[in-house]
């Protein structure tokens, strides 16, 4: 801590000095890595959504590219390393990563294997997890080496209940799957609903009994199942569905026995990014991306940028590339980045959670974004999203 | 009997030595420039400029109208009087921002998606050069003697110090997130910078490259990340500074001496560029979200005035004649 803050003021003496403009004989090498776990997965119920090649790995190399450019100003070279792995093998090549000396990696993987990939890396490195969105990562199971960039599901649960409580839509019908997070989902929505003051009038479960779920003639059956399936429900004002397994949620929109809006895992849903995103910057953002990956971004992208531009704006302001020292500052309190979200972007201290606004997105465009104007919060309004200080289950060991 | 009197009181405003100036501003969503009259405050007209107008200036004469056309990749050159397209300039890709050299050329434009910052001879319409800089390049601002150009990048969160002779970069000046915008002051003592994301200006001595202070802003009752500093002004004595603070929807007024935050006036909403007319009475604003401009009479430190506009106005220029 007090090593990086010394790094900062030699770092900005040094900038400002015209001598800058010639780059350093010897650049300052920071190497990562992004190690991505692909589970044997269904097709998704939306050719739209179909897996692509350099999911992740796109996002990182725009990052790698901005970190480069800005490096050129600052003697530093940026590196980044793609990797894929099954649950099978992900482990070995966390090992392979930090034995080839590489500190930081960014880790797009489920809960499980976040955790496992951090237990492995212990202090040898630091990870950025950019996928894995379950509360327990932050929270029970929390380890001080992993920093969340992606927002946790009761980040997400809470955006999306700010928004329906300022439209005065209190009562919700909650439809969860029947995948442990698909439960840990419902439960994050179940503690909004507490947080905010609206009701949950019924819960049902989804099963997925493993049939077919999108075949040529699937839309017959669908047609006449959900509206089955969503009859005599307490009054409610909106449908709100838990799916982080795909099962169902799409199928839902305009099949409901009750004619109400849908939100959650489809409708307006929550998330971290966009493609249609176009305020603070955004624009420019999708412009980059879009003609370095000729395809639009998704989520997994954004979040993978957004971990290796944490990186390289601690190694801009530290003027270092000691890992130690950029850690360090990243955990500091002098930290923040900008995220193309309208304001600054920092790391809570009690679950290494990035704070971050929440898009509330429809298929086309962004609706609306969280923390709504009337949540106020005595530190940062960013933190009436998600598990506060107060409330956290995460302790971390005493930092030596 | 009746023309007469029409005509006299014409005749008494021509005589008047502060003729009403043409203000230009880029409504970027809505692909045109609304001119309006200095004097009147109404809106002459609206003339297409092409595709995302966000930048816009004028020669030092009055003669050439100068329009960044993001989306169509080039600079759009207008007769200011009537608007018509002249020609166009190349400006490398997404041009976003630039500057004249205070003699009237070259012009320096900052492409925002390509990491550049163009060169263009208004003259010859030739590109004398292009300069690396750091990511998302958008602030220009040129010293009074025009020996250096300023570029910030917006994601690199750097001043970038350019020679105007060698179109070498000399310093860089990390300054706080988001750069938006350079301006010196007439004296070309100060350099301003305002950082949207970091919602300071830091002040630079340009002798030095040393940033000698940072104005912070606090507004009762507003969220301190509503508070996001862009478009900066300063008057020709150096006594006043004029900073946009975006979607907080207040320009600060700032003593350019002490750099000390004297007051923040309520304009439209998402404020972000600024222009003087030449005899310093008014200060227009651009603001985004409204679709209007705030005119401050500078004087007072008072809003007179909002005039409706375009789609999502940008950028602002009042012609010197």
């Amino acid at each position: 801590m007090f090593k990086a803050i010394m790094g900062f003021l030699a770092g900005a003496c040094a900038l400002a000095g015209p001598g800058m403009a010639q780059q350093p004989p010897e650049a300052q090498q920071i190497r990562t890595a992004v190690l991505r776990v692909d589970e044997r997965r269904l097709p998704p119920i939306s050719r739209l959504d179909l897996p692509v090649a350099d999911l992740g790995f796109a996002g990182a190399r725009l990052a790698t590219e901005d970190n480069d450019t800005t490096g050129r100003f600052m003697g530093q070279d940026f590196e980044t390393v793609e990797i894929t792995a099954t649950p099978e093998t992900a482990v070995a090549e966390m090992d392979r990563i930090i034995a080839d000396g590489i500190q930081f990696v960014v880790v797009l993987a489920d809960d499980a294997t976040t955790l496992a990939l951090a237990d492995q890396a212990g202090d040898r490195a630091m990870l950025l997890n950019a996928r894995a969105r379950g509360d327990a990562l932050r929270g029970a199971d929390c380890r001080f080496n992993t920093i969340h960039v992606a927002p946790s599901h009761a980040m997400l649960a809470d955006a999306l209940a700010q928004f329906l409580m300022w439209k005065n839509w209190p009562d919700w019908l909650l439809v969860h799957g029947s995948h442990p997070e698909d439960q840990a989902l419902a439960a994050a929505y179940r503690r909004s609903a507490a947080k905010f003051g609206a009701t949950i009038v019924e819960e049902r479960v989804y099963e997925d009994t493993g049939g077919a779920r999108a075949t040529d003639s699937g839309h017959v059956q669908v047609q006449a199942q959900i509206p089955v399936f969503t009859q005599r429900a307490p009054d409610h004002d909106i449908l709100i569905a838990a799916d982080e397994s795909d099962i169902f949620a799409p199928y839902l929109p305009y099949l409901t026995w009750d004619p109400r809006p849908v939100a959650g895992s489809v409708g307006l849903v929550p998330r971290s990014w966009h493609p249609a995103m176009e305020a603070w910057g955004g624009t420019q953002y999708q412009n980059r991306f879009e003609r370095m990956a000729n395809r639009p971004i998704r989520e997994e992208d954004y979040q993978a940028w957004l971990a290796l531009r944490i990186v390289g704006e601690a190694a801009t302001r530290t003027n270092s590339a000691d890992p130690a020292a950029l850690r360090a500052f990243i955990l500091s309190d002098q930290f923040d980045v900008a995220g193309f979200k309208g304001q600054k972007l920092t790391v809570r201290d009690w679950d290494h959670q990035v704070r971050q606004p929440i898009l509330l997105t429809t298929g086309l465009l962004t609706t609306s974004v969280s923390p709504q104007d009337q949540y106020l919060h005595q530190t940062s309004a960013l933190d009436t999203l998600g598990i506060d200080r107060p409330e956290t289950e995460c302790s971390f060991p005493e930092v030596p | 009997m009746k023309h007469l009197l029409i005509l006299v009181p014409a005749l008494a405003l021509l005589a008047e030595p502060a003729l009403a100036n043409r203000v230009f501003v880029t409504n970027e969503k809505g692909n045109d420039v609304t001119v309006l009259d200095s004097e009147t405050l109404e809106v002459i007209g609206t003339y297409p400029v092409g595709n995302r107008p966000r930048g816009i200036t004028i020669a030092p004469d009055g003669s050439e109208l100068y329009v960044c056309a993001s989306d169509d990749n080039l600079v759009r050159v207008f007769d200011p009087q009537t608007m018509e397209e002249m020609h166009t300039l190349p400006s490398g890709p997404d041009p976003e921002l630039f500057v004249l050299h205070p003699s009237g050329n070259p012009l320096y434009v900052a492409n925002e998606d390509d990491n550049l910052v163009t060169v263009v001879d208004v003259k010859t319409h030739q590109v004398l050069a292009e300069i690396p800089v750091g990511v998302e390049p958008e602030g220009m601002g040129v010293s009074p003697d025009g020996g250096i150009v300023i570029n910030t990048s917006e994601t690199t969160n750097m001043a970038h110090f350019i020679d105007t002779e060698t179109f070498q970069i000399v310093a860089n000046v990390l300054v706080d997130s988001r750069p938006r915008f350079a301006e010196y002051n007439h004296d070309g003592t100060k350099l301003y910078v305002s950082a949207e994301i970091g919602g300071t200006v830091s002040v630079i001595d340009p002798a030095t490259q040393q940033i000698t202070g940072k104005i912070t802003f606090e507004v009762p009752g507003v969220l301190p990340e509503a508070i996001q500093p862009v478009g900066v002004r300063v008057t020709n004595d150096g006594k006043k500074v004029f900073v946009a603070l975006g979607p907080s929807n207040r320009v600060a007024v700032i003593d350019g001496e002490t750099d000390e935050v004297k007051d923040y006036l309520l304009v439209g909403q998402r404020v972000w560029q600024m222009a003087f007319t030449p005899d310093e009475k008014y200060l227009f604003t651009t603001n985004g979200n409204s679709n209007d401009v705030s005119v401050i009479d500078v004087a007072a430190e008072e809003v007179v005035k909002s005039v409706p506009v375009g789609q999502q106005p940008w950028g602002v220029v009042v012609a010197p004649n």
